[in-house]
C-alpha cells in the first residue's frame, strides 16, 4: 500500500483480498472436481447449470457487493449496526410464519428462485451490533450486567435458530464469546464454561454411576486438599458441596432431560455415533425411538456420512489421486459432498498436502485478520474483526471436524469453498465490511 | 478501554493454532497412518471383474472344430451386497420363490467357506430369455448381483464325448489342491482332454476394473483401464481325430456296450475312439448338464465309463498273433510248426476245446493264425514257458510276462486322458500264492489262447494291432498332434515322440509269415464271411469271450462278446482298428463288420452305397443286452429303499411296491451297502450280491 492510493483502494489490506480470492478459486475447483461431468470447460462456466457455474456467479454477485462495501463509508456501519441488528431479528421472526418446507429445516424463507437464510445473514447483524455495544463509549465491560447484555445480543439469534431447527447455526453464536473474551470477560466465565462442557462430554463418554463417584472422589480430594482453609471459612466447605452435587445433578438430570427434549432425536443420534456409541434409554424419549425407527433410519445410517467422508479423506493418502480422479467423491458415496463435505474432495484429491496446505491457508487468513483487528484504532473496528475471526474459525473448525469424525455432523458451510450463495455472500461480506473498517483505521468510529 | 486484554490476542492466536494442530493430527493419522481407508475406498468404488479367457479349440485332423466356443451367461451374487434387494422382482424374473432365493444365497455363502464377500453364480448359463430379461433389468440390484459372462463348449460335430470329457465349476477340494491358482467360478476340465489339456486350454484370466458409484452402477473403466489385464486365451489343440470317422465309430456303437479305438499306427495318434452306450457331447453341456449327469450316473449301463479305455476284457483269440510272435521270438517254434488238431488240445490233463475240427486247419503257423487253433496256440505259450533254455516254468513265465508287457498289456499306456486303466497281466508271486508254489504251463495254459487272468482294455487292443503293423514298435497311443503356439519348454507332448520297440529280434519274413496269418484271417479264416473292401489287404484277428452273470440267484449265461483287432493296407499299414461289442456274439459277427466300415472309411474317406446300408444296419441294431431292465429295477429300487429309510418318505417307493408288493431287500454297490447294514435296514441272509463274472474261449 502507498500513500499514492486513492479513491476507493486506499487502504486496503489487500493480503486479505488476495486470501479471499485464493479461498474461492479453492472453492469453485472442488466443486468443479466433485460435480462435472463430460461437458466442456468453457461451456460448463458460463451455462449456469452446473453447480460450479452456478457458484462462480455467486462469486461475481459477491464481488460486486464487496467493491460495493469498500465503496461505502465506513462511518455508514458503525451507524447503522443496530438497525442491521433489528432487521436481522426481524427476518429471524418472518421465518416462523413464512418459512418454506426444505428438507429438514424451518429456517429458509423463499424469495423468488433464492432461499434466504435469515439465521445464516444474521452473523453479520450480531457482530456488527456487539461491536456497536462493546464500543460504547460508557461502557464498562467489568460489570455482569454489561456480560448478559453481551451474551443476550449474541445469544438471541442462537435461540430462535434453535427454535428453527438449525442448532448448527445456533452454536455459531457462541463463537461471538471469543470476541467479549478480548473485550475483558473474565476468563472465569469461560473456564467455568469450559468445565460444564467438559462435564457434559464426561457425562455422554463415561457411564453414569462411574461419573457420579468419580465426582465425589474428586470432591472428597478437593475438600482434603483444602483441608487447612477450610478450617478457617466453614463457608467453603458448603460451597464446594454445593458445587459438586450441582456438577452431580447436571450429569444424571440436566444433560438427559436436555437430549430428550432440546435436541432432535437424529441430532441425538449424531452426537453419539460420532463418540462411537448407541444411544442410553435415558437419553431418547421412548416415541421418539420408536418413531426413527419408523423412519427407517437405520442406526448405521446416523454415521454413514462421517464413514464415506473419512473413506474419501482417508483414501487420498499423501498425495491425493488428483482432480478429478477421487472415486469416492465422483461417485457420490459422500452426501452433501458439494456443501458440507466439500472438504473430502480437496482430500481425496490432493492428499494429505492439501488438506494440511488449506488448512495453513485458513490459519493464515485468522492470523491476518486478528493482526487487522488489533490494529485497529477504534474499538468498533477492532470488535467487528475478532466478531469475523471467531466466526470464521469456528466455522472451518466445525466443519472440518465433523468430515473426520472429531464432531458430530453439524450442517455448517466451510467459509468461501462451501458450494451456496448464501454462505458466500454472508461470508463475504463480513470479510470485506472488516476491510474497508481497516481502511480507515486511523478514524476512530463510534 | 482495558489494554492489558491486548494479552489475550495471543492466547486466542494460540487457541487457533492449537485447534488446528488437533485437525491435522487427525488428518495425519487417516491420510499417511492409515492404509484403512484406501483399502474401503477400493471396496467401496471399484469393481473388480474376473474376465474369462476363452477356451482353446480342439481341432481334429482336418482341423475342424470338435468343440469350440460360444458365449452365455451366470448370473452372479455377492451375499454380503446383495442385501435391501428388490428381491420379489429378481426372483419373479429368475422363476423361482424366496424360499429357494434364501437357499442359493445360503449355498452362495457356504460354497466359499462362510466368505460372503465373494461373488458366487446364482443361476448359471441363463436362458437366453432369463439373459435378456435380467440384462434390462441388471440395475434394479445393485451391488450384489451382475451377469457374467462365460464361454460355454459346443460342439460342431457332436461327437466325441468319450474322450473330449466336459466342463464343469470348481469345487472348493479342486480350489484347495490347487494352491490358489482356481478361484469359485472358475471352470476347469473333469474329464477327457479338457483335464489332460486344462492347463493349455484354460488360458489366463484377465481382470478388468470398474468404477461403480453409490449405487453400484458401473461409472467406466478405472485409471482409464491401466490397472486391467487382459484375458489370454487358451491354446488350440490340433487332434489325429477324423471328427467323421469318429461319428460313424459313435453311430456303429448306437444301443450297444462296446468301444471301438482306431489308431495311426506309424505316429500313435488315435483316429477315433467311442464307448457304447453312446452319448453325445451336447447332452453334457451347459443348462443340459446337471439333467443328463445324474441320470447317466444312475444307468447301470455305466455310460459315464470310457471302455475303450477302462473296459477290462480278456482280449481272447486276438492274443495269438502276441503268442506267435514270443514264440518265435523264443525259438521254440518256427513257422513250420504244426499240430495235429481234432477239436481239443489234450496236451495237459484238461482239454482246451477248439472250434475247428478239420484236419489242416493246424498245419502251420500260418494256418493257425487264420483259423484261429487252440490247440496250436496252447502248445505255442507252454513252449514258450517252458523253453528249455531257462529250464524253470516261473523263470519262463517271468520271461513271458516281460514280452507281453512289452506289447503294452498290463500297465496303462500312457494315453493322454485320465484314469485309464491297465488291465491285468498276473505275475508270478500271484501264481505262486494261489497255487503254493506248486504249478506249471498247463496250470495257466488258457493264457495261450488269451484267456484267464489276462485282460486289457480296447486302446490295448488296438495298440497291439499298430505295433504288430510295424513290426514291433508303437507311439504311445495319444491324441493331441500339436499344441498351438507351442512353446519350447512344454514337455506334455514328449513321451509321445518316443519309439517303444517291442523286443522281438526275428527276420521280417518270419514277421510278414504272422501278418500273412492275420490276412488269411480276412480271407479263408474266421472273418472270411466279412465283404472285403477292394482294393486293401486287411490283417485282422477275431476274438469271442464267453461271459455269464448271477442275477436273481441264478447264473445266466449270456450272449459272448464279440472282438476284433485289425490293421491295414496290409502292405503299408495306416489304420489299426480294436472293436468289442460286449454280448455281440462270434467276433466277425459285429465288430469284424463294425471294424471294417471303420477301415473303409478311414482309407477311401467314404463308405460304398451298400456299406452305408450295412453302417445304418448295425447301427440301428439294439445289442443291449437283455438283463439291464432288470438289474436296472433292482439297483433303483435299493436306492428308493435306502430314500425311504433316510426319510420315511413313501414316494420314494411307491413305484416298486406297485410292482412286486414287497420293498427290495437287495443289495445295493458296496460303499451304500455299508450305510445299509449299519442302519440295520436289510437282512444280510437275504442279500443276493450281483456279481458280473466273464469266462472266455476262442
Amino acid at each position: 500500500m502507498t500513500k499514492k492510493e486513492s479513491g476507493f483502494s486506499k487502504g486496503i489490506d489487500w493480503s486479505l483480498v488476495w486470501l479471499y480470492l485464493l479461498l474461492v478459486a479453492i472453492g469453485i475447483t472442488a466443486i468443479y472436481a466433485v460435480t462435472s461431468e463430460d461437458e466442456s470447460l468453457v461451456a460448463g462456466f458460463f451455462s449456469f447449470r452446473t453447480d460450479y457455474s452456478k457458484q462462480f456467479y455467486f462469486f461475481i454477485l459477491a464481488g460486486f457487493l464487496g467493491i460495493f462495501i469498500l465503496v461505502t463509508d465506513s462511518k455508514f456501519f458503525p451507524a447503522t449496526a443496530n438497525l442491521w441488528y433489528a432487521v436481522g431479528i426481524f427476518f429471524l421472526l418472518l421465518v416462523f410464519p413464512f418459512h418454506s418446507r426444505i428438507k429438514g429445516t424451518e429456517s429458509i424463507i423463499k424469495l423468488g428462485g433464492f432461499n434466504f437464510q435469515p439465521a445464516d445473514f444474521c452473523k453479520v447483524c450480531v457482530c456488527l451490533a456487539l461491536s456497536k455495544y462493546l464500543s460504547l463509549p460508557d461502557l464498562d465491560f467489568s460489570k455482569t450486567r454489561s456480560h448478559l447484555i453481551a451474551a443476550a445480543i449474541a445469544l438471541i439469534p442462537a435461540v430462535l435458530s434453535i427454535m428453527q431447527s438449525e442448532t448448527g447455526l445456533a452454536l455459531v453464536y457462541f463463537s461471538f464469546f471469543v470476541v467479549m473474551y478480548r473485550e475483558g470477560l473474565p476468563a472465569t466465565i469461560l473456564i467455568v464454561g469450559f468445565f460444564i462442557a467438559a462435564l457434559v462430554v464426561a457425562t455422554l463418554l463415561v457411564d453414569k454411576n462411574i461419573l457420579a463417584i468419580i465426582l465425589l472422589g474428586i470432591t472428597a480430594l478437593v475438600i482434603y486438599l483444602m483441608w487447612r482453609q477450610i478450617k478457617r471459612d466453614r463457608a467453603l466447605l458448603i460451597g464446594i458441596i454445593f458445587i459438586s452435587v450441582l456438577c452431580i445433578g447436571i450429569q444424571r438430570f440436566v444433560v438427559p432431560f436436555a437430549f430428550q427434549h432440546v435436541f432432535k432425536p437424529y441430532q441425538v443420534e449424531r452426537i453419539f455415533s460420532t463418540i462411537g456409541k448407541d444411544v442410553p434409554d435415558d437419553y431418547m424419549k421412548p416415541e421418539d425411538r420408536i418413531k426413527l425407527a419408523l423412519e427407517g433410519k437405520k442406526k448405521k445410517d446416523a454415521d454413514y456420512n462421517v464413514k464415506q467422508s473419512k473413506i474419501a479423506i482417508g483414501s487420498g493418502s499423501i498425495l491425493g489421486k488428483g482432480l478429478l480422479k477421487g472415486t469416492q467423491t465422483r461417485n457420490k458415496f459422500v452426501p452433501e459432498q458439494r456443501t458440507d463435505f466439500i472438504f473430502c474432495t480437496i482430500g481425496e484429491s490432493f492428499g494429505f498436502v492439501g488438506t494440511s496446505l488449506l488448512l495453513a491457508i485458513y490459519l493464515i487468513l485468522l492470523f491476518r485478520i486478528v493482526t487487522v483487528a488489533e490494529r485497529q484504532r477504534s474499538v468498533f473496528s477492532r470488535c467487528y474483526g475478532y466478531g469475523v475471526a471467531s466466526v470464521f474459525f469456528f466455522h472451518i473448525v466445525i466443519n472440518i471436524c465433523m468430515t473426520v469424525g472429531l464432531a458430530p455432523v453439524i450442517g455448517i458451510p466451510l467459509p468461501f469453498i462451501s458450494y451456496g450463495g448464501t454462505s458466500l455472500l454472508t461470508f463475504t461480506i463480513m470479510l470485506f465490511v472488516l476491510i474497508r473498517l481497516d481502511a480507515d483505521r486511523q478514524m476512530v468510529l463510534r | 478501554m482495558p489494554v492489558f486484554n491486548q494479552s489475550r490476542s495471543y492466547i486466542i492466536r494460540l487457541l487457533f493454532v492449537f485447534v488446528f494442530i488437533i485437525i491435522l493430527a487427525q488428518l495425519f493419522r487417516l491420510q499417511v497412518l492409515s492404509n484403512e481407508y484406501e483399502i474401503k475406498a477400493e471396496q467401496n468404488a471399484l469393481l473388480k471383474k474376473t474376465v474369462y479367457p476363452a477356451r482353446g479349440i480342439v481341432y481334429d485332423r482336418k482341423n475342424r472344430p470338435l468343440v469350440k466356443n460360444t458365449l452365455m451367461y451366470d448370473l452372479m451374487v455377492t451375499p454380503s451386497e446383495a442385501r435391501g434387494v428388490d428381491t420379489g422382482y429378481l426372483c419373479q424374473l429368475l422363476g423361482i420363490d424366496t424360499a429357494e432365493f434364501n437357499k442359493r444365497i445360503v449355498d452362495a455363502i457356504v460354497k466359499n467357506g462362510g466368505n460372503r464377500n465373494q461373488a458366487t453364480p446364482f443361476e448359471e448359463l441363463l436362458t437366453p430369455e432369463k439373459y435378456a430379461r435380467l440384462d434390462e433389468n441388471m440395475w434394479r440390484f445393485g451391488n450384489g448381483f451382475f451377469l457374467q459372462e462365460r464361454p460355454v463348449r459346443t460342439y460342431p460335430f457332436d461327437a466325441g464325448a468319450s474322450f473330449l470329457g466336459y466342463i464343469g465349476e470348481v469345487d472348493s477340494a479342486i480350489i484347495a489342491r490347487s494352491n490358489g491358482f482356481y478361484e469359485p467360478g472358475d471352470y476347469v476340465g473333469r474329464t477327457g482332454l479338457e483335464n489332460t489339456y486344462e492347463r493349455v486350454l484354460m488360458g489366463e484370466r484377465g481382470l478388468q476394473v470398474l468404477v461403480k458409484d453409490n449405487r453400484g452402477r458401473v461409472k467406466g473403466s478405472y485409471a482409464k483401464g491401466q490397472m486391467d489385464e487382459p484375458a489370454v486365451a487358451g491354446r488350440g489343440l490340433r487332434t489325429f481325430v477324423d471328427a467323421e470317422l469318429q461319428q460313424l465309430a459313435e453311430k456303429l456303437l448306437k444301443n450297444k456296450i462296446g468301444a471301438i479305438v482306431a489308431i495311426d499306427p506309424k505316429t500313435g495318434g488315435i483316429l477315433a475312439m467311442a464307448s457304447g452306450p453312446v452319448y453325445t457331447p451336447n447332452d453334457l453341456t451347459g443348462a443340459n448338464f446337471k439333467k443328463t449327469y445324474s441320470k447317466f450316473v444312475l444307468d447301470v449301463s455305466r455310460p459315464l465309463l470310457n471302455r475303450a479305455i477302462k473296459g477290462q476284457y480278456p482280449p481272447g483269440s486276438t492274443y495269438k498273433p502276441i503268442g506267435a510272435l514270443i514264440a518265435l521270438d523264443e525259438g521254440v517254434i518256427t513257422p513250420q510248426t504244426g499240430i495235429g488238431c481234432a477239436g481239443a488240445y489234450y496236451g495237459c490233463n484238461k482239454t482246451v476245446k477248439c472250434t475247428e475240427h478239420w484236419q489242416g486247419h493246424s498245419k502251420d503257423l500260418k494256418t493257425s493264425i487264420a483259423w484261429s487253433c487252440n490247440s496250436f496256440f496252447s502248445m505255442a505259450y507252454r513252449a514258450t514257458v517252458d523253453n528249455p533254455r531257462i529250464g524253470n516254468v516261473k523263470d519262463g513265465y517271468a520271461k513271458w510276462k516281460e514280452y507281453v508287457n512289452a506289447f503294452g498289456y498290463g500297465h496303462q499306456l500312457g494315453i493322454d486322458l485320465p484314469s485309464e486303466d491297465k488291465g491285468n497281466v498276473s505275475d508270478t508271486a500271484f501264481y505262486n500264492k494261489r497255487y503254493n508254489n506248486y504249478w506249471n504251463s498247463c496250470t495257466n495254459v488258457s493264457l495261450g489262447i488269451g484267456q484267464g487272468e489276462l485282460t486289457v482294455t480296447p486302446l490295448q487292443i488296438a495298440n497291439v494291432m499298430a505295433t504288430i503293423a510295424n513290426d514291433g514298435y508303437y507311439y504311445i497311443p495319444h491324441f493331441v498332434k500339436s499344441i498351438d503356439d507351442d512353446k519350447a519348454d512344454d514337455t506334455l507332448l514328449n513321451k509321445f515322440r518316443v519309439k517303444h520297440k517291442v523286443p522281438v529280434h526275428i527276420s521280417d519274413t518270419i514277421y510278414n509269415i504272422v501278418k500273412e496269418g492275420m490276412h488269411e484271417v480276412t480271407t479263408i479264416g474266421t472273418a472270411a464271411t466279412i465283404p472285403k473292401i477292394p482294393g486293401i489287404d486287411i490283417c485282422a484277428k477275431t476274438g469271442t469271450a464267453e461271459n455269464k452273470i448271477v442275477l436273481d440267484g441264478r447264473v445266466i449265461q449270456l450272449k459272448d462278446h464279440s472282438v476284433f483287432g485289425c490293421f491295414a493296407p496290409m502292405q503299408d499299414p495306416k489304420i489299426a482298428v480294436a472293436v468289442i461289442v460286449e454280448n455281440g456274439g462270434f467276433g466277425a459277427t459285429w465288430a469284424g463288420p463294425m471294424a471294417y466300415l471303420m477301415v473303409e472309411k478311414y482309407l477311401t474317406d467314404s463308405l460304398r452305397a451298400d456299406r452305408k446300408v450295412e453302417a445304418d444296419r448295425i447301427s440301428n441294431a439294439n445289442l443291449m443286452p437283455a438283463h439291464l431292465p432288470r438289474v436296472q429295477f433292482k439297483e433303483d429300487s435299493v436306492r428308493a429303499r435306502f430314500y425311504f429309510n433316510l426319510t420315511k418318505d413313501s414316494a420314494y417307493i411307491k413305484k416298486y411296491l406297485h410292482k412286486s408288493g414287497i420293498l427290495p431287500t437287495d443289495t445295493l454297490p458296496s460303499k451304500q451297502k455299508i450305510v445299509l447294514k449299519n442302519m440295520d435296514m436289510i437282512d444280510p441272509k437275504k442279500q443276493i450280491v450281483l456279481n458280473k463274472k466273464n469266462t472266455f474261449t476262442k
